[in-house]
């Protein structure tokens, strides 16, 4: 079997596969699996608005998953993405309402950059205290996760005069877009799609293309040859947590900007940045795989939310059903080798 | 016959590449069975069959006469066969014992029982002389240390067959010496052997046997007392070789590197080099012979940058290079060709193509400003590849890992050659390479001096010193001793330099005169 076969037969399977599970898991706790499945297609692709829900919800997926990809692909675990992706948010809300009288060409990337900063320096500091200080990114990272909730919630607080949100952003500032609303049925589809796309461009123009990626990627790999080829051990772990961290703030910047329109007091993390662990498993820590990968994610998580309404399953199933379709993607490499196996025997014979 | 092991006609493909084809292996009770073959022949991979970590595409295995199924390795310990890889296996912090019970944990009422396993392994330590303290910390022993732990773990675990691979690739001389007694003891208790290594000194003392591959295919079996070096080196590549590099005088000229009272600590901050002094000129190969852990290693990192010196002065090309950065050094004129392969030589998870670009990945032409030309990479690394004979599966598109580890070795050199530098450092240069291979390289280091660069040759094997250096410069406890010429020199006043019985050596060699 060749390798391109097994590359599109080995998703599609896992998707089957998986779907098989989740209908007899419906099934077995006495649903009607042919209307949940239903009800998950039509909350996905049912009708415009659903899709425009549905990639702007994909939106932020992409940008944590390249997060956690690109920390991955240079050989650190950056569990930090909720943190950075936090203080991105915050800053593009602030940075959207509070400066007036730019145009928007000039306003709207002002606040992207504002975003992305923010998550920038966030991971620059687990960066720094890796290289510096021998302190492990994983636990470094979830300290700042918290720190950056209880900031951000502090910083929300007080600039909002003791309201719960900030005040919105501005139009000049936001990433909203009449034609892509009026093309969508009024769903809350906006520009960050595109943003995000061009981050996957970034992604992979830094690791394939320049010598910084080349860099990055042997330090990752091995430290002491990169010592040996000469290159900046220190100095190059925290450019890969700063670069990781950029994709973060972006994320956040797309909640601020796009989605919800400002910043608000949040009880518990935003669960995007931990998600995208999930999407760069899924992507195999490519960027364009990050990209199919936030797509199943992002088009599983909003399609479910039609399944409680349409089909009378409760969440808790409809949480299990999901689960399990991601699982058994995740676990494609599994029925990757089964596949050659077969594929060999054949030729075998 | 009585065979303990036979693998007939086995056939190990790797994706479109065959690493064995139909390669018939019998191993008679009681025999050390050598296996022998170039750099990336297949042995590795063929013993990995026999180990069950690999499963082969066709041919049958009998274990004593019986046709078996090895799934994996730990069937392999079950049918009695315990394999010594080359990269040894075991755990930094774990003490003896831990490393030796680790998978297969002896309990007492549901508690490890490190005790009694201690005693045991104690027990088999003596019965074969392997001298192994149980409760010695692996990170605190020496190689050779750890490679005697590994065979202990093997005997613990009841193996009766056991396989070697290249078991004196990174032995010292005296090492190595120790290891064929205790090969003799094993086989006196009933074991047999299959060892792997590209030594013929070696294969014609210990072996009863040789079964030799050639590019993955089984060429034969020839039984070792009735053949000779020449006749297997023949046979493992196909054409006659030559032992002794072709070489001519050295013109030695300037002088470029220049070491004074250099001082450097090993990573526990105890001094290992003691005030050394040194000077290489162009045009000559200095080589540095010693007995492992002299300061050697400490040496080497101290002047390629990746040690701190704590004092003294470094001088390459007339620059003073004390303290600087590799890449600074690299840009000075150095090349490096390290004592590790896989710890500072490559990037295993690199295509072999990109580990050429290792040291010049930032420089016209393989890059513009800071975009990679990954096409004049792989022009590059092809030109390597061909030039140094680097056997690989599938081109400069390989993983490093799936090289053999003689062709990671050469693909290595010709990185550090191709670039010309003014003064090359080869530490190990020959590991593991097979004796064409070493030839080769040989060849080429002589080539280099030829041309007016000079070469700064790190070897644990005398025979190597002599045959290339054109100066001997002797270290000893972290200094150079002494400063001797091949042609004046023998094996014993090396010897004796080494141990550091310089005044002896002196008075031998005045006897002699
Ligand atoms: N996992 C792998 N994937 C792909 N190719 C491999 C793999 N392992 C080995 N090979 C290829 O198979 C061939 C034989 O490799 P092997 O390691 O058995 O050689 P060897 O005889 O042990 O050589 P050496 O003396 O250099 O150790 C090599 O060309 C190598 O590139
Ligand atoms: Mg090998």
């Amino acid at each position: 079997m060749s390798n391109r076969v097994v590359n599109i037969l080995v998703p599609l399977i896992s998707v089957v596969l998986g779907l098989l599970v989740g209908g007899i898991i419906m099934v077995v706790s006495g649903y009607d699996a042919i209307d949940g499945y239903i009800a998950l297609w039509n909350g996905i692709f049912g009708d415009a608005y659903s899709i425009g829900n549905t990639i702007r919800q994909i939106t932020p997926y992409i940008l944590s998953g390249l997060a956690v990809a690109f920390a991955f692909r240079t050989g650190l675990f950056n569990i930090g993405v909720e943190g950075q992706l936090l203080m991105g948010w915050l800053a593009a809300a602030y940075v959207g309402y509070a400066i007036e009288g730019l145009p928007r060409i000039i306003h709207l990337p002002l606040a992207l950059l504002a975003a992305a900063a923010a998550g920038a320096f966030w991971a620059f500091i687990v960066g720094f205290l890796k290289a510096k200080l021998h302190v492990h990114e994983v636990i470094a990272s979830i300290m700042l996760n918290y720190t950056a909730l209880y900031l951000t919630n502090a910083a929300i607080k007080s600039l909002s005069d003791g309201s719960f949100k900030t005040p919105t952003v501005l139009e000049s500032a936001t990433l909203r877009n009449q034609w892509l609303r009026e093309i969508t049925d009024n769903s809350s589809l906006h520009l960050g799609i595109f943003v995000a796309i061009l981050m996957v461009v970034v992604m992979w123009f830094i690791l394939e293309k320049t010598t910084r990626g080349y860099e990055l990627k042997s330090v990752g790999f091995n430290k002491n040859a990169a010592e040996y080829a000469g290159m900046n051990v220190n100095r190059n772990i925290i450019l890969a947590m700063t670069i990781s961290g950029v994709f973060a703030g972006l994320g956040g910047a797309m909640e601020a900007l796009g989605t919800y329109q400002n910043a608000s007091i949040k009880a518990a993390a935003s669960g995007i940045g931990f998600d995208g662990i999930a999407v760069a498993l899924l992507g195999a820590n490519n960027p364009i795989g990050v990209f199919f990968g936030a797509s199943l994610f992002g088009s599983l998580k909003y399609g479910a939310l039609n399944m409680p309404n349409a089909a009378g399953i409760p969440e808790e199933i409809v949480s299990i059903i999901i689960a399990v379709i991601i699982l058994f993607v995740a676990s494609g490499y599994i029925l990757r080798v089964a596949l050659e196996k077969f594929g060999k025997k054949k030729e075998g014979k | 016959m009585e065979y303990v092991i036979e693998m007939l006609g086995i056939r190990k493909e790797f994706g479109n590449f065959v690493a064995n084809n139909n390669i018939t292996l019998q191993l008679k009770k009681g025999e050390i069975h050598a296996l022998l073959g170039e750099n990336g022949a297949g042995k590795s991979t063929l013993m990995n069959v026999l180990f069950g970590l690999y499963q082969p595409e066709a041919g049958e295995i009998k274990v004593r006469g019986e046709s078996v199924k090895i799934t994996d390795p730990n069937k392999a310990n079950d049918l009695g066969i315990g394999m010594v890889h080359q990269h040894f296996m075991l755990v930094e912090n774990f003490t003896v014992t831990e490393n030796i019970i680790l998978g297969s944990e002896p309990t007492k009422l549901g508690a490890i029982n490190i005790k009694d396993a201690a005693k045991d392994i104690a027990a088999l330590s003596k019965k074969y002389n392997l001298d192994v303290d149980p409760y010695a910390k692996i990170e605190d022993i020496s190689v050779g240390m750890q490679q005697r732990v590994e065979i202990l773990k093997t005997l613990y675990r009841g193996a009766e067959i056991l396989i070697f691979d290249e078991p004196t690739a990174s032995l010292t001389p005296q090492e190595i010496t120790e290891l064929i007694a205790i090969l003799k003891l094993l086989i006196k208790e009933g074991k047999s052997i299959i060892i792997i290594t590209h030594k013929l000194k070696e294969i014609m003392e210990v072996s009863d046997r040789v079964t030799i591959i050639r590019k993955g295919e089984g060429i034969g079996t020839v039984v070792t007392a009735e053949t000779n070096p020449d006749q297997l080196a023949e046979l493992m590549v196909g054409r006659q070789v030559e032992f002794k590099t072709e070489k001519g005088e050295a013109h030695p000229t300037e002088e470029i590197l220049n070491i004074e009272n250099l001082i450097v600590a090993d990573y526990r901050n105890i001094d290992k080099v003691k005030g050394l002094n040194l000077s290489v000129r162009r045009g000559e190969i200095v080589g540095i012979a010693g007995i492992d852990g002299n300061g050697q290693s400490e040496l080497i990192e101290a002047i390629t940058g990746l040690r701190k010196i704590k004092s003294g002065k470094v001088t390459l090309n007339g620059k003073d290079i004390t303290g600087l950065k590799p890449r600074d050094i690299t840009e000075t004129g150095l090349g490096h060709i390290p004592q590790d392969r896989h710890k500072h030589g490559l990037v295993l998870d690199f295509p072999i193509g990109h580990n050429i670009a290792l040291q010049t990945y930032y420089k016209s032409p393989i890059s513009k400003g800071f975009i990679m030309d990954y096409r004049k990479i792989n022009e590059k690394a092809r030109q390597v590849i061909e030039e140094f004979d680097v056997r690989t599966g599938q081109g400069e598109m390989t993983p490093a890992r799936a090289l053999s580890g003689g062709n990671q070795q050469k693909a290595i050199i010709g990185r550090e050659v191709d670039r010309d530098p003014d003064l090359l450092i080869a530490a190990l240069p020959t590991r593991g390479l097979d004796v064409g291979a070493i030839e080769f390289i040989h060849s080429r280091l002589i080539e280099q001096r030829d041309k007016g660069k000079a070469v700064l040759l790190i070897s644990f094997e005398l025979d190597e010193v002599m045959n290339v250096s054109d100066r001997i410069a002797v270290i000893y406890d972290g200094t150079i001793v002494d400063n001797v010429y091949p042609k004046e020199t023998s094996e014993q006043e090396l010897g004796l330099l080494m141990a550091g019985e310089k005044r002896k050596a002196k008075a031998i060699k005045e006897g002699n005169e």
